[in-house]
């Protein structure tokens, strides 16, 4: 695996748009995801009401966060759980280690989590002797190929079903090799098969949260396999994880939410399984953890409340801002070098591991607004890469040949005699070079320009000369 | 007593200022056919756009403050462009919201601002144009032009009234075409990837004309639809409404094609 980072994100791209796999893969977003999204919204009238509701939500719930996880905290310690509040990720993984440790744990499932990407849980646990057992189908490919995930929601988009049979047949010891794995049926049947195993066996579960719900202390999973539930009822132990802004006042806010969130991540109405979880197992429940936990986790959240980025926690994780996403559609998911890839990483990255860091990101987009448009929330997101352009800005990590560029462009279209005459030197200078051709296939300094595609050569005087060789005629020269 | 007619002040774009005369041309004889009297400022520069895209808000405010001076007497500021229509009505709110002492005049000038084809249509009211066109075009739909302005059956309304002309629509004329400003220089392999998926659909079209509203994605499509060979000819909307297209050859077209 190569390990791609934010900062060389043009060399990411260089190689993304080459990966023939990779492109044929992301041919698959339209049908998949977007005609089923706009589908879904097509047979839903309250669609737009439904996302200002959920937008609104979610914004009385950041303006009284203290509240609502204090309230959170306090109701499912009353279910019997227990709350670990951590600033950041070392913490958080320190927390899990110590419940693994303190539970004689040997096994950990788990299910999909963004948060524990995040964190480099699985690195860590394995560090300390854990098997750890992904039990989303995506995630368990990606875990056998030793890959991050590519998409937040369908984390090995990326991977072909034949490389999954390759992965399968090398991993899974002890069957006919012979075996057909050509069908996706086939595939998530033997999945299941071997997961089946693991779930018996399992001490630690760990899951992350679609949501908590303040009111009753419950932690909500959205997911198609139902092997996250399998996850946290089996499993002696549930940890779920959940950075801070997961948290809603109430059921019902809940239930709102989730009418944006399956039709905008996936098109369906619902998704399969959607799981409460409310403490641990209490007397006379027939299944259910011997031990129920969560971990709440800033890492970076609280520095964003009160600032620009704020909205950016409204989040639900739902994806469809990039699958929608031209730039996300050309280079995939691993070339932005971080957990959160899309334009929602190219807001939250720079937020969580720094700009300086992650600043290519908020700059990859050319602000077409397709993500903002399939927002469930309404999150300004090109308004929200913006605001991380000007703080690069102001703390001058933009390429120096850049900021004096702009600075002198600015400089002349604030002078306007002297930009008039620059322009009207530059038209015919540019239309001379063309020599008629109406364009221009190599122009220095333009490299970036005309090695892509043909410079197309002005008309030769500007529209204000020709403008005030006209009122001349007219004997009405302004 | 017949009402006075509107008075608007063109913004011309900085590209069309430089690059493409002809769609200022255009601009003014659609505005002047449609009743208004068009003058031209000739102070303007740009809009300020690519500076306050590029986080350099400084640059942008030097850059956009004149306009709102030079454009206070009119009675509609108009730009054959979404884009930089767009950047007065929604960004210069923004721009100068930290000076209470700009806000108002800033308010004034967003709210009278408008990009060409929609001001025709939606304030005008011209449901047909005049011109001649014999053929097939598709349409682009630009991306500032449609989210932030709403600009789309507009221009498809007044194309559908000239006689001989038929709109073969792109299979997704939603989808950005990889312009974007300093995007297409700053990233130049993604820029190129988007675009070269926008001639394809083009292509497949069979159109023989592209049409757009704004002048930095013709020259980005034009540009590539060049770069591979292809005789799809290349204009901005206006040009055709206002039935110039004799006046200049197609973006990035020879003399005579
Ligand atoms: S930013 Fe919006 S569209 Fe993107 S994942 Fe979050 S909620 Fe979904």
């Amino acid at each position: 695996m190569s390990v791609s980072t934010s900062p060389n994100f043009k060399e990411n791209v260089h190689g993304a748009l080459r990966d023939e796999s990779l492109q044929r893969a992301l041919g698959r977003l339209k049908t998949g995801f977007r005609d089923k999204r706009l589908a879904a919204i097509e047979n839903l009238p309250e669609f737009e009401a439904l996302r200002d509701q959920a937008r609104d939500i979610k914004n009385h719930t950041l303006e009284n966060l203290d509240h609502y996880l204090l309230t959170f905290e306090e109701n499912v310690k009353a279910n019997g759980g227990h709350v670990h509040w951590c600033a950041d990720a070392e913490e958080a993984r320190q927390v899990v280690a110590k419940i693994c440790r303190d539970t004689n744990a040997k096994s950990v499932l788990k299910g999909k989590s963004m948060i524990s990407e995040e964190i480099a849980l699985n690195d860590f646990l394995e560090k300390q002797d854990l098997k750890v057992v992904e039990t989303d189908l995506g995630e368990y490919i990606i875990q056998l190929r030793h890959e991050p995930p590519s998409h937040i929601i369908a984390p090995a988009i990326h991977v072909h079903k034949e490389e999954v049979a390759d992965s399968f047949r090398e991993t899974h010891k002890g069957r006919d090799p012979n075996r057909s794995l050509d069908e996706p049926r086939e595939l998530l049947d033997e999945a299941r098969e071997v997961m089946r195993e693991h779930f018996f066996a399992a001490d630690v579960g760990i899951t992350g949260a679609n949501f908590l719900i303040a009111e009753t202390g419950t932690s909500v999973i959205v997911t198609n396999e139902g092997n996250g539930d399998l996850t946290q009822t089996l499993s002696r132990v549930h940890v779920a994880i959940a950075s801070l802004e997961k948290v809603v006042p109430t059921l019902e806010d809940a239930s709102s939410i989730l009418r944006v969130l399956a039709r905008s991540a996936t098109g369906q109405e619902m998704s399969s399984y959607t799981t409460f979880s409310t403490g641990p197992r209490r007397e006379g429940d027939l299944d259910g953890p011997e031990e129920y936990h969560v971990i709440l986790l800033d890492n970076g959240r609280s520095n964003m409340l009160g600032t620009e980025f704020q909205d950016m926690l409204r989040c639900i994780r739902c994806a469809a801002c990039m699958n929608h996403c031209p730039v996300y559609g050309a280079v995939g998911g691993h070339a932005y070098g971080w957990v959160y890839p899309g334009p929602m990483g190219s807001v939250l990255s720079p937020s969580l591991i720094g700009v300086d860091e992650a600043g290519h990101l908020p700059n990859a987009s050319t602000f077409c607004g397709k993500c903002e448009e399939v927002c469930p929330m309404r999150i300004p997101l090109p308004k929200m890469m913006r605001h991380w352009r000007e703080r690069e800005f102001e703390k001058h990590l933009s390429p120096s040949s850049f900021r004096y560029g702009i600075k002198t462009w600015a400089f002349f279209a604030s002078k306007p005699r002297l930009y008039r005459a620059v322009t009207g030197i530059a038209s015919k200078v540019l239309a001379k070079m063309a020599g008629g051709k109406g364009r221009i296939a190599k122009l220095p300094l333009a490299g970036g320009w005309t090695d892509m595609r043909d410079f197309p050569a002005p008309e030769g005087k500007t529209f204000k000369e020709l403008w005030a060789e006209k009122q001349a005629g007219k004997g009405d020269v302004k | 007593m017949t009402p006075s007619k509107p008075r608007v002040g063109l913004f011309v774009t900085c590209l069309v200022d430089m690059f493409r005369p002809t769609v200022g041309f255009s601009a003014v004889k659609l505005l002047e056919e449609a009743g208004c009297d068009v003058d031209v400022p000739m102070d303007q520069t740009c809009c300020g756009q690519p500076a306050f895209n590029s986080g350099d808000n400084a640059s942008a405010r030097k850059v956009a403050a004149p306009l709102i001076d030079m454009f206070a007497d009119y009675d509609y500021v108009v730009a054959p462009s979404g884009s930089c229509a767009g950047m007065i009505k929604k960004h210069f709110p923004e721009l100068f919201a930290d000076d209470p002492a700009m806000a108002a005049r800033v308010q004034a000038l967003s709210d009278k601002t408008h990009e060409l084809v929609s001001f025709l249509t939606d304030i005008m009211k011209v449901d047909s144009v005049p011109a001649e066109f014999d053929g097939k075009v598709t349409y682009h739909d630009s991306c500032s032009g449609l989210r932030e302005l709403k600009v789309k059956q507009q221009p498809r309304k007044l194309l559908n009234s000239i006689k001989g002309l038929e709109i073969s629509e792109l299979s997704e004329p939603e989808t950005c075409c990889g312009f974007g400003g300093t995007f297409c220089v700053k990233y130049p392999e993604i820029s190129g990837k988007m675009v070269g998926d926008k001639t394809r659909d083009i292509t497949e079209t069979g159109a023989k004309t592209l049409l757009a509203g704004d002048l930095g994605c013709l020259m980005n499509m034009a540009g590539k639809l060049a770069r591979e060979g292809s005789n799809v000819e290349v204009r901005h909307v206006a040009e055709v409404l206002a039935d110039m297209t004799m006046a200049a050859p197609p973006i990035a077209g020879k003399e005579g094609e």
